[in-house]
């Protein structure tokens, strides 16, 4: 119900009676302790990962791991803690504390539970849970079969930053005073692989990345697809240069144009409205894009990373229309922060285990247009493609954006040669009415998932 | 100074650690270490005026290690027995293909680490709630009385309190006591439909007194008012290469990216660093002498002892210019040849060991930093920081200004927008060309992430100029 919670699903475990019956007892301790509202969140997990490099074994690492939540309410003050100590006296002792810490904090009258009809009704089962387990020589094969397809893709492929293959399943378990109980249960599979290639003349390297991330382990795409991949986004960095300061249109990849959307979503969060942070305040009902957006989140998606069946505080989750044809439509709520903008939960609620519920997206996606990656890039005269962004130069206050970036110079609508060492600057308000075309290509590879995007103009500063 | 930490505190003995160890003695393993970990962390938080959160996380666990020539086995368990020991220790030495134990291990002694660098009396875990409470009304109060533009405030206070204990297969029993504590502020000043935010915080490995003496959480709050309502006036900041003065303190965040991440061991045993066989070069200009400290009292990222028991040291990792050392763990150190420098690092018992940064931070040099502003006839003096990255492969290396100001004939004249700086790590330090005598390190506020993994880092830097670096603004 965390960040992590992509590796979650729904079906209810073998042993989630006893994970019941703890939170019962739990809930049932608290109120003895003064609380009037008690929720628990458990979740357990178990990770095998190997990172192989140059051929070689490089790092082996297997844990299985729990963690309890506990959230109390004494009125309208609340604290949360969490533990990884399932023992009686030390549950107990954590009770008692954090029934004493919600009250020393001060009185929020907006604070408390979703109501009780609220809660999740169905826990329908969403197909993210592939009970496949792999043992340690698989997973090391599997990498090592991804690190030797880049090496063998291109000569100038000559190290390695490695390959990594991580399997992971694990559950969730909510329960609260109310009475609501559910659980879901889910898995991952992954492989990265992370050639470097060097230029024979100058000896300057340049790192490619690329991967695959599947909930069902048949799903993953081939260990040689993923390394020949990413050995030709390692090459065709090759000699990449600086280009002059100047004003073009930028056409953003999947993955960048993903990460401009991961800053509309945080923009669009309930808790950033409400304080004032974010540079959407006040624009419900407004055009916040060009008419070519459309953006759905959508927490029921079929075997979707960011599926569940309720969100952290047992709200159903639902499909939200954020963005309609650029008309911002929905914000993404949980209880409190809905309250304090006189909404309601959109199934939102984020829960990390030891963290009250803040808001996240489940399944945040830009609706795919008409044209392909190649017709945008052929639109472009004189633009940047971007592949890459360096850095944290997004204030969420003002929507400024200035960040590092790397990428190709389009020079009459084709791929001319690699670019670095550049910053792309505009303000995320501008950049989002300023989308010309939308692509086609919309893959989930997380959460958040975008198609390429063309922006009409943004300053890039290089030489 | 205080007693030895003992492996009672986890409910083991020594004869356990010795058991798991030798079971980790086999053909082909180098190395072995277990690393007990218990952490209690609380914060509280405000926002409206009201302390609204608090929260409070227990953990504990070991993480159980072997390795191999360039080969690292973990596993990591939150149960603490015997048994469980035991089962991490056979899934740790699955990279040495072996069960044959071929050596006994010496008998670890327990021993107290070499430093003393955060000697506290009192726990931040045993101060009151309701002492972080009144803290935070008071910070509150301070920032709006500053400027009736200041419309909310947020203040967080988050406290850590962590013992460990590491048992190796070189015969090193020790455990260090680890308190940790940041308070951060941010402060969202508005005026006509205007908006813009300031931050500010610092902390350390100290006692809760240090944030009440002389009112410095009154200082950190009218600092956060402060940046906030200076960005109300901000113009579009430029774009292009141009002269930047750095001022002092956590503008060092460029040292971090720009040659620290490329000087952890790591890497350069890899090949994989921009840095890599460029011992006893040159990498920047003679001025710029650079060092990671782990020794400095009651800083955040310091340490009496790293991840594996090394104590820590001051490494000279350039001197006037030329490369001289790099930041190692017991891994790499032993796979090249150098010498232990206490960088040995994990962000708990879930994780593997990598080499990683304490405090890194440039010597002062013999420039009046008002001569360095003056020197400039038209550029940028960037004060204030967010973040930084690196690509540690091909050197680029870029990080954000929060609070900066146009230098026009020498003078500083207008703030101007939040803009990122990007350079090549060896390229920008071979471009600076004065050094402020006024060294100051940062207020202890920074989290380094690499791999996955966040640590708490310092750095530190005398006022700077760098002759010429990209900047990332909209005005051409």
């Amino acid at each position: 119900m965390d960040c992590r919670s992509d590796k979650q699903s729904s079906l209810v475990g073998e042993h989630n009676g006893d994970y019941v019956a703890l939170a019962t007892d739990l809930i049932s301790r608290a109120k003895r302790y003064g609380a009037t509202e008690v929720d628990v969140v458990v979740a357990d997990g178990q990770t095998l990962s190997v990172q192989v490099r140059v051929g070689a074994v490089d790092r082996l690492t297997k844990a299985r791991e729990k963690r309890l939540g506990l959230r109390v309410f004494v009125g309208r003050r609340s604290a949360v803690s969490s533990t990884c100590d399932f023992s009686n006296d030390s549950l107990e002792h954590l009770v008692a504390e954090t029934c004493a810490l919600a009250k020393t904090v001060i009185e929020d009258p907006l604070s408390g539970l979703p109501e009780p009809s609220q809660m999740a009704q169905d826990q329908p089962d969403l197909d993210l849970y592939d009970g496949t387990l792999l043992n340690a020589e698989t997973q090391i094969e599997w990498a090592q079969r991804g690190e030797a397809a880049a090496f063998s893709a291109d000569e100038r492929v000559t190290n390695s930053e490695g390959a990594e293959f991580e399997s992971s399943s694990g559950r969730v378990m909510l329960a609260n005073s109310h009475g609501f109980v559910g659980s879901y249960q889910g898995s991952s599979f992954s492989l990265s692989v992370s050639p470097i290639a060097s230029d024979r003349q100058t000896g300057s390297m340049q790192r490619g990345l690329w991967y695959d991330v599947q909930r069902k382990f048949a799903r993953l795409a081939s260990a040689e697809s993923i390394g020949q991949e990413a050995a030709k986004r390692a090459v065709r960095r090759l000699g990449a240069r600086k280009v002059p300061t100047r004003r073009v249109p930028v056409v953003f990849d999947q993955e960048t144009a993903g990460s401009l959307l991961a800053n509309l979503c945080t923009a669009v969060s309930g808790y950033s409205l409400y304080k004032g942070a974010s540079f959407l305040v006040d624009q419900l009902g407004q055009r916040i894009a060009s008419d070519l957006i459309t953006i759905y989140d959508d927490g029921r998606l079929m075997g979707g990373f960011g599926s569940r069946p309720f969100d952290g505080e047992g709200v159903a989750t639902r499909k939200n229309t954020i963005v309609e044809r650029g008309v911002l439509t929905s914000y993404l709520l949980d209880t409190y922060s809905g309250k304090k903008l006189g909404l309601s939960s959109t199934g939102n609620a984020s829960r990390g285990i030891g963290e009250a519920p803040s808001v996240g997206p489940t399944n945040f996606y830009l609706v795919p247009g008409t044209s392909t990656p190649e017709e945008i890039i052929r639109s472009v005269k004189q633009g940047l493609y971007l592949t890459e962004l360096l850095g944290f130069g997004v204030n969420m206050v003002t929507g400024d954006y200035s960040r590092g970036a790397c990428g190709f110079w389009i020079e009459n609508g084709e791929l001319a040669f690699p670019v670095e060492e550049i910053t792309v600057a505009g303000n995320l308000k501008q950049m989002f009415q300023d989308i010309e075309m939308v692509g086609n290509d919309l893959v989930f590879r997380g959460r958040i998932a975008s198609p390429t995007l063309k922006i009409a103009e943004m300053t890039v500063a290089g030489d | 100074m205080k007693e030895a930490v003992q492996l009672a505190v986890f409910g083991l003995t020594e004869a356990d650690a010795q058991h798991v160890l030798d079971l980790l003695s086999v053909r082909g393993i180098d190395y072995a270490d277990l690393y007990f970990e218990s952490r209690v962390s609380e914060s509280v938080s405000m926002e409206e005026g009201i302390v609204k959160r608090a929260t409070k996380s227990i953990s504990r666990g070991v993480g159980v290690r072997a390795t191999a020539g360039e080969k690292t086995g973990l596993a990591y368990s939150d149960e603490l027995t015997r048994k469980d020991l035991e089962v991490a220790a056979i899934t740790a030495r699955y990279i040495a293909n072996s069960s044959h134990g071929d050596r006994m291990v010496p008998v670890p002694t327990c021993v107290k680490p070499v430093h003393d660098l955060y000697p506290i009396e009192r726990a931040q875990i045993e101060v009151a709630t309701s002492e972080r409470v009144a803290l935070l009304n008071e910070i509150d109060a301070e920032a709006r009385r500053y400027d009736v533009r200041i419309k909310n405030v947020m203040a967080s206070f988050t406290t850590e309190y962590k013992v460990v204990m590491v048992a190796t297969s070189d015969g090193t029993l020790v455990g260090d006591i680890q308190p940790l504590s940041r308070l951060q502020i941010s402060c969202i000043a508005e005026e006509n439909g205007n908006r813009q935010v300031g931050s500010f915080g610092g902390g350390g490995r100290v006692e809760f007194e240090f944030y009440r003496e002389q009112n410095r959480h009154l200082d950190y709050a009218r600092e956060a008012a402060r940046q906030a309502v200076v960005n109300l006036s901000a113009v579009e900041a430029p774009a292009g290469i141009m002269p930047v003065v750095l001022g002092r303190g956590w503008p060092g965040i460029l040292l971090h990216e720009a040659i620290g991440h490329g000087l952890e061991a790591d890497f350069n045993r890899k090949k994989t660093s921009a840095f890599s066989n460029l011992m006893g070069q040159r990498v920047a200009s003679e001025v710029c002498t650079i060092v990671d400290d782990g020794t400095l009292p009651f800083r955040r990222g310091s340490l009496n002892m790293d991840d594996e028991g090394t104590p820590t040291s001051c490494t000279l990792l350039i001197e006037k210019g030329i490369l001289c050392g790099y930041m190692t763990d017991k891994l790499n150190a032993r796979l090249m040849g150098m010498r232990l420098t206490g960088n040995g690092r994990r962000e708990s018992y879930q994780s593997v060991v990598l080499p990683r940064m304490t405090n890194t931070f440039m010597l002062a040099g013999e420039s009046d930093p008002e001569d360095i502003i003056r020197s400039v006839k038209k550029g940028l003096y960037a004060v204030s920081f967010g973040g930084g990255q690196v690509d540690i492969t091909n050197g680029k290396f870029v990080f954000s200004a929060s609070e900066a100001y146009l230098i026009e004939d020498g003078k500083i004249t207008r703030p101007v927008k939040g803009a990122t700086l990007i350079g090549n790590g060896s390229e920008v330090l071979k471009r600076v060309s004065m050094v402020g005598h006024d060294l100051q390190l940062d207020n202890g506020i920074g989290t380094c992430g690499k791999d996955g993994q966040s640590v708490p880092v310092g750095v530190g830097l005398p006022t700077i100029k760098v002759d010429e670096i990209t900047v990332g603004g909209t005005q051409l």
